[in-house]
């Protein structure tokens, strides 16, 4: 696991929160945390270099603008598994994937601009690994927070 | 619905906000709009929810939550809602949703991700989730994540 300093910390639970609107926004937080912006700006391109944030700036929600997000998951032979996440991973619409320890083994989240872009997405994958995917679409959302502190 | 310059706005900004003085005025440049006019436009996508907001993601493994389990459940159809409702008011779920079974070999129609130091943690968690659910809940598992495949977001 990275070295993360106090400062770090503190900087990654600030940033999940509402990231301000203004002409100058790195200031304002770093104000805040009493830094000063040009070390914010290093802190913050340092994480996403080192990949303790994956990413940093607006997240869509792409249904909203007519899109739609799927959940759908993978059975994958063990002796095939490298190949065929290179082979689900390059498709761009593939928004995050994570390998999970059951049968089906490969759970990933499809993000289309359109609707009919899912099913596009799933005969593809289908097509180039030869495997089914089972698509598990939200029917309802309960509850949303992708904050999470600091606990290393 | 969005037009042209939302959809622009929304491609130049889905990789992340430039890290300068000025992220803000640095997309309007590329746009060629105003700087006012590309916060007035971010600001209105944050009031419809086409933003959920603007911020950090962070690798949870790499900031302490090396245990992540996607705890999922079979309840019935006519108590999904309700214990959906509660499950996702538990202040350790993160992520909360109904989903379709795949019988025979998928059960499940609620799931709800749980975060954890170690898998002992997430199990604890789980079986509080167990608790509320009683009876509604027929038959349940827990699918921990061992690796990160991609973790990019979405692309238009």
């Amino acid at each position: 696991m990275p070295e993360l300093d106090a400062v770090d910390r503190r900087l990654i639970d600030e940033l999940q929160g509402e990231f301000p609107l203004c002409a100058e926004p790195y200031a304002e937080v770093a104000g805040k945390l009493g830094l000063g912006e040009e070390e914010l700006l290093q802190r913050l391109d340092r994480l996403l270099s080192r990949h303790v944030l994956t990413r940093f700036g607006p997240m869509y929600q792409i249904e909203r603008i007519g899109g739609a997000f799927t959940l759908a998951a993978l059975a994958v032979p063990e002796g095939r598994y490298e190949e065929v996440a290179a082979q689900v991973n390059a498709l761009p619409q593939v928004a995050h994937n994570y390998r999970r320890e059951h049968t089906l083994n490969m759970w990933f989240v499809l993000a289309t601009e359109t609707p009919d872009g899912i099913g596009e997405a799933i005969a593809r994958i289908e097509r180039t690994t030869g495997l089914k995917v089972r698509n598990f679409p939200k029917e309802r959302e309960y509850f949303v927070e992708m904050k999470l502190g600091v606990r290393a | 619905m969005i037009d042209a310059i939302d959809r622009a706005l929304i491609v130049a900004t889905q990789d992340g906000l430039p890290l300068v003085s000025r992220p803000y005025h640095a997309i309007a440049g590329r746009l060629g709009i105003a700087p006012e006019e590309a916060m007035r436009r971010l600001a209105a996508m944050l009031d419809t929810g086409i933003i959920r907001r603007i911020g950090a993601v962070p690798n949870h493994y790499a900031i302490g939550w090396t245990a992540n389990g996607m705890t999922v459940w079979d309840v019935p159809d006519e108590a999904i809602d309700e214990a959906g409702a509660a499950v996702g008011a538990l202040a350790f779920v993160t992520h909360c949703y109904r989903r379709p079974r795949a019988l025979p070999e998928w059960p499940y129609n609620l799931f709800a991700m749980v975060h954890g130091s170690t898998r002992d943690e997430v199990r604890d968690k789980a079986m509080v989730i167990a608790d509320l659910l009683g009876e509604r809940c027929r038959s349940r598992d827990i699918l921990f994540s061992s690796r990160i495949l991609k973790k990019s977001g979405l692309r238009i």
